[in-house]
């Protein structure tokens, strides 16, 4: 009784047992986010499925019965897949429109010619205008002021005295002959640059007490945002021209542009709108406190804290713009977009049924890349702007 | 305690003139509002000048002229000798058409595609989040571009049409369905089907006001089901009324008989459904997401059972952050649908800014007319968003 033996007893723990094979790793996670139930596991299956069904068909479309090289389009008659080497054929046309191919200083016999072609201007721009958006995507590259200067102010003019030529013995290249991604990447990026600083004023008007000029931008801002961006460039297309002065011209890549930048800058208004609301009342009165004029508050206090709140409703604005530029061909101008239908529809060299799919499909990739970086970069932003002042 | 040494009021400054607020506000003000009277002025005079150069008329009066058009796809009666203020509103009955198709459409896909992304299962997850991620980055008028020229364009041609059930046709001339050839008393079915919905509502109310007072449930949804099938159903043996299909048949050249959907339209609802729908998807992401988890527990400790708990605790909840982006979502589609004009659909933009205007040259009364028609829509839904926020704020100490 006395001697009760005790060694029954552990004295140390055992070691924790490994978690069973069905709850880890690669097995536990299809059973907790693939088969957890029997409905989950017919969805998971019939998904399984599609993706099979889909993945195969893309792939066949996409490279096993497409046409990477050939002269013309007889070669994509004979196969069903994408005709890839239309694509690569019509290249230059997608990318630089109808801009002149040949130099205008040099004889088309000399052998280096093709790296002189009149393109050389569109190139050069490409060039300048990544190596100044680069730095200024990457947060720890300094001089973010010089460079966003150099971008918005110097940059847009050097487009337009290169584009545009007339100037320091360039041949002159009218507006007309500006196409596909070129084109595009202007309208974008001059609607952009447009839209955002007269968003911002036009949110601060009507933010303001002045009656006046509240109701002016009320009724600016609603009236854009109330009509389709299509109407906007009929109206561009079509009253623009009776407003002016008769012996003045508008050309028609500008009454295009006008009409994306102010369609585009009372969308801003309203997203700017949305970060002066979410500032509490105490940011504008320590503002006032320290004795700050009106433009001083709002460019050193205000502004700053409340375009960070709406980063992503102004990418969001951005990337409709950017997808919104495609519909300038209804008023005659070649973007990205209207080259590729062109080519596919009227190249009679490249005549095969998957031609015109082909082009869909590239030119949706390219749009599809700019508007899917933009609103990653934003999402990036967004986290790195985070300072913990979440309301 | 140190004595209060208050000091005396003082006047307030004196500000010189042009630096007191009120004097600055209105000079500001006046000096925008000349700069714009003279703006509109010149524009005015401008526009005047042009039109007597170009020997313009102006004036409303050329909407009760002969179009001499024809469009593609009516709902009400019109031909070349129709007038223009007919094919304004053929055009806008086309708009509403699709807007309501589209809208219909794109909420069903796109709460699902929402739902999906937000699913336990991963692969499902994945694919819906692919669906968003691609269709939301592509502009519309490209999709439209590829379902009508690369899709519904290359179908096959008449003779080798797709054929579903013997019914309906798919070729590159455009869908060819059935159409209801009602009989004359099919009226009082209809009516029936529209008593047997009011029934089913006073039967929710009648089970709610129970609850409200007695704490006990009223069966709902068994009675429910059982009126909307038997009301309908009597009416439909007692009053003899027939519903005969019109079944589109293949004559000569083309399928004669039926309901023709033409390429155009197909296009259109089908880009506008897909396009918006991932945007609805998004949205209804973030609605669910913004009810928090608290907000399940709550109920369940509440002892309310699973479908309570969705109905009257997290959708109630989701719909007010999910409803003010959503309108306007559904607003977009209505002025995307202005895209038909890249396809030739015969909506309000395509019919009245493009043809209508083409034709007469009216330019700034066309454009007046179709902007004005947007801004009533645009502000009419503004002014329903305004009184459902107002009804569903939170309302709060």
């Amino acid at each position: 009784m006395a001697k009760m033996q005790q060694s029954y007893v552990r004295q140390e723990m055992v070691q924790d047992l490994p978690p069973p094979p069905a709850s880890s790793g690669f097995v536990g996670w299809a059973r907790r986010s693939l088969f957890s139930s029997i409905s989950n596991s017919i969805l998971t299956i019939v998904a399984a499925l599609f993706v099979v069904w889909a993945g195969y068909h893309l792939f066949h479309f996409f490279i096993l019965d497409a046409v990477f090289v050939a002269e013309d389009g007889s070669a994509c008659k004979l196969k069903p897949g994408a005709c890839w080497a239309f694509i690569w054929d019509r290249m230059d046309f997608f990318i630089y429109g109808f801009f002149p191919k040949d130099p205008y200083w040099a004889s088309t016999d000399i052998f280096f010619v093709s790296a002189f072609m009149e393109y050389w201007r569109i190139n050069v721009l490409f060039v300048i205008g990544l190596a100044l958006l680069v730095p200024l995507l990457i947060p720890s590259v300094p001089g973010k002021l010089i460079n966003a200067l150099l971008f918005f102010i110097p940059f847009p003019i050097l487009v337009i005295v290169l584009l545009n030529g007339g100037w320091f013995g360039l041949e002159l290249v009218p507006t007309e002959k500006w196409g596909g991604l070129t084109v595009t990447l202007i309208i974008g990026l001059v609607g952009i640059v447009a839209s955002l600083p007269i968003g911002i004023v036009l949110a601060l008007g009507r933010q303001s007490k002045l009656p006046a000029i509240k109701t002016l931008c009320v009724v600016f801002i609603e009236i854009w945002r109330a009509v389709p961006l299509i109407t906007v460039l009929f109206m561009a297309s079509v009253m623009l021209p009776l407003f002016v002065p008769e012996n003045m011209t508008i050309d028609k890549l500008l009454r295009a542009l006008i009409g994306v930048a102010l369609f585009n800058s009372a969308y801003m208004a309203e997203v700017v709108r949305g970060g002066l609301q979410a500032l509490p009342r105490g940011q504008y009165e320590a503002a006032s406190a320290l004795g700050l004029n009106y433009w001083k508050s709002m460019g050193f206090i205000i502004l700053p804290q409340a375009l960070k709140h709406v980063i992503p409703g102004i990418v969001n604005t951005f990337i409709a713009l950017f997808k919104d530029t495609s519909l300038v061909a209804i008023v005659g101008i070649f973007d990205l977009l209207r080259t590729v239908q062109n080519a596919a529809g009227n190249d009679l060299n490249w005549g095969a049924p998957t031609t015109s799919v082909t082009g869909y499909i590239f030119a949706a990739a390219m749009f599809w890349v700019f508007c899917f970086s933009m609103s990653r970069y934003s999402m990036f932003m967004e986290r790195r702007l985070e300072t913990g002042h979440k309301r | 305690m140190a004595t209060q040494d208050v000091a005396p009021r003082r006047e307030s400054p004196k500000t010189s003139f042009f630096n007191d607020p009120k004097v600055r506000g209105l000079l500001y003000q006046v000096i925008v509002i000349a700069a714009l009277v003279v703006f509109v002025a010149f524009i005015w005079q401008n526009t005047l000048a042009n039109l007597a150069k170009q020997n313009k008329t102006t004036g409303f009066d050329f909407l009760w002229d002969t179009s001499g058009f024809d469009v593609l796809f009516s709902l009400i009666p019109y031909d070349r000798s129709s007038y223009y203020y007919q094919a304004l509103l053929v055009g806008l009955l086309n708009t509403g058409l699709v807007a309501v198709i589209g809208i219909v459409l794109a909420t069903m896909l796109g709460f699902f595609v929402g739902v999906a992304r937000l699913s336990n299962n991963w692969l499902v997850a994945r694919l819906a989040t692919i669906y968003i991620e691609l269709f939301r980055n592509i502009p519309l008028l490209l999709q439209l571009f590829f379902w009508y020229f690369a899709v519904l364009k290359s179908m096959p041609g008449v003779k080798q049409s797709y054929a579903f059930f013997e019914a309906a046709f798919l070729n590159q001339r455009g869908f060819y369905v059935p159409a209801p050839l009602p009989s004359e008393n099919f009226w009082i079915v209809v009516l029936s089907v529209v008593i047997a919905i009011g029934a089913v509502f006073y039967l929710r109310r009648r089970a709610r006001i129970h609850l409200e007072a007695t704490g006990n449930r009223m069966p709902v949804v068994l009675p429910a089901i059982g009126i909307l099938i038997v009301l309908p159903a009597l009416a439909w043996l007692l009053s003899g009324a027939t519903l005969d299909w019109d079944l589109p048949q293949l004559k000569g050249f083309n399928y004669q008989g039926g309901l023709t959907l033409p390429p155009e339209f197909l296009a259109l609802v089908f880009g506008l459904t897909i396009y918006t729908s991932a945007f609805i998807a998004e949205v209804v992401r973030a609605g669910i997401n913004s009810v928090s988890h608290g907000q399940t527990e709550a109920a369940q400790s509440l002892g309310l059972k699973d479908g309570d708990r969705l109905r009257l605790v997290i959708i109630p909840q989701a719909m007010r952050v999910i409803i003010p982006p959503l309108t306007s979502q559904y607003l977009n589609l209505t002025k995307n649908s202005s895209l038909a004009a890249f396809i030739g659909f015969p909506e309000l933009v395509s019919v009245f800014m493009g043809t209508t205007l083409n034709q007469t040259g009216r330019a700034i009364e066309v454009v007046a007319i179709t902007m004005l028609i947007y801004l009533t829509l645009s502000l009419g839904t503004s002014a329903f968003m305004n009184w459902y926020n107002e009804r569903v704020r939170l309302v709060e100490r």
